[in-house]
């Protein structure tokens, strides 16, 4: 085991430079600590002027996510002794906007998101005295996995595709549009479909694949665009062959 | 201030790094992702030949024969076995990849992606073994 391990991190100080540029560290290996661990230990110790965005360290906030040698990855899930003997590079995800260092700029993330409607619709409200919408274990089983999603946008920083169409509404909201519409007691697929089957939605994705691979939570959200191509895809094709039957 | 509500002032100088155009080189699976779309092609070009062997059949076992010479060119038995070995990818990577979009419920559970591929490659035998049957009878 070695005793350090070089960290080579992308540094972009608007003020200073016009480009990012690169700045290593040679920082203690210790085998417990994760790319996130080296990254507080450069802060609190070696230069307080890293820019980097974190918050709850075990793999839920989604703050994390940077490009750890080249993949996407939550950094505060990504051990150090998993890239021996070094260097690790360290980098902003892609095709965001880069304000500083390793924090990139989220608004069209969260724009995209939020035109899926990420929330139970329904076109009309039982009363309360009736109670709760029930769901048996096979109907929440239906979008558990999509659900699973923590924002972390590290399938954008894999998708390819977004990076060429920025347009592109993106696997996370997709997978979490359809997390929507697989839950029974939501009504809203309709006005979701309008958003997804426009050019900017499902027919974007080519099915490159990589968002799967990245995504730490194992939300799929390739499947989830391929499954809504393909229910897409029938709803047209009935509504060709049966026009009054889909209405 | 300005009236155009988009301006901000003092904004962030971002920085935004461009797509380089051999992104694609760039790590294993994005090259087999533009290799299955380069797939495609061939596909196409099998189908063509295909309707062009139709064309001849219509015309008389003369062109027929014809047709079946030129097929016998080095040039085209060189692109066809580049063909062939891109369709066989096309037809490999997309069933392996079926279980993505179909989720099939059986019982109330999911049924495993073995299963799914597998079936796919069990029908892609079938449907092969009834043509070659009926190709191969007389």
């Amino acid at each position: 085991m070695p005793s350090t391990v070089a960290l080579t991190v992308t540094r972009y100080r608007p003020e200073m430079e016009a480009e990012p540029t690169w700045e290593t560290y040679e920082i203690p290996f210790r085998k417990d600590w994760v790319v996130l661990d080296a990254l507080n230990h450069v802060k609190d110790n070696v230069d307080g002027t890293l820019s980097y965005r974190w918050s709850c360290r075990m793999g839920v906030c989604g703050s994390c996510g940077m490009k750890v040698n080249g993949t996407p990855k939550l950094t505060c899930a990504t051990f150090l002794s998993d890239y021996l003997p070094g260097p690790i590079r360290v980098e902003p995800l892609d095709y965001f906007p880069v304000v500083r260092d390793l924090v990139v700029d989220i608004t069209d993330f969260v724009r995209k998101l939020k035109q899926v409607k990420p929330w139970i619709i329904r076109t009309e409200e039982k009363p309360l005295g009736e109670g709760e919408y029930l769901q048996t274990p096979d109907q929440l089983d239906a979008y558990k996995q999509f659900s699973m999603c923590i924002n972390c946008m590290l399938c954008y920083s894999a998708c390819p595709i977004y990076g060429l169409e920025p347009g592109f509404i993106g696997p996370a909201a997709i997978a979490l549009a359809q997390r929507y519409n697989m839950d029974s007691r939501d009504q809203g697929a309709a006005e979701r479909l309008n958003i997804l089957s426009e050019h900017d939605g499902i027919w974007q994705c080519t099915f490159v694949g990589e968002c799967t691979k990245v995504c730490p939570k194992h939300v799929d959200p390739a499947g989830a665009i391929q499954q809504y191509k393909l229910s897409g895809a029938t709803h047209w094709v009935k509504s060709l062959l049966l026009p009054w039957g889909t209405r | 201030m300005s009236a155009d509500p988009h301006y901000t002032l003092y904004h962030p100088r971002w920085y935004r790094r461009r797509v380089s155009v051999w992104w694609w080189l760039q790590n294993r699976s994005y090259t087999r992702f533009v290799l299955r779309e380069l797939t495609s092609v061939f596909v196409a070009f099998f189908a063509v030949v295909y309707l062009w062997q139709l064309r001849a059949l219509t015309q008389g076992p003369e062109a027929y024969g014809q047709f079946l010479a030129r097929l016998k060119a080095p040039l085209f038995e060189g692109v066809h076995a580049v063909a062939f070995v891109f369709v066989l990818f096309h037809a490999i990577t997309w069933f392996n990849l079926t279980p993505k979009a179909m989720v099939v419920r059986m019982r109330g559970k999911r049924v495993p992606d073995w299963a799914i591929v597998g079936s796919n490659y069990a029908a892609w035998l079938l449907v092969s073994g009834a043509v070659a049957f009926i190709l191969l009878r007389g």
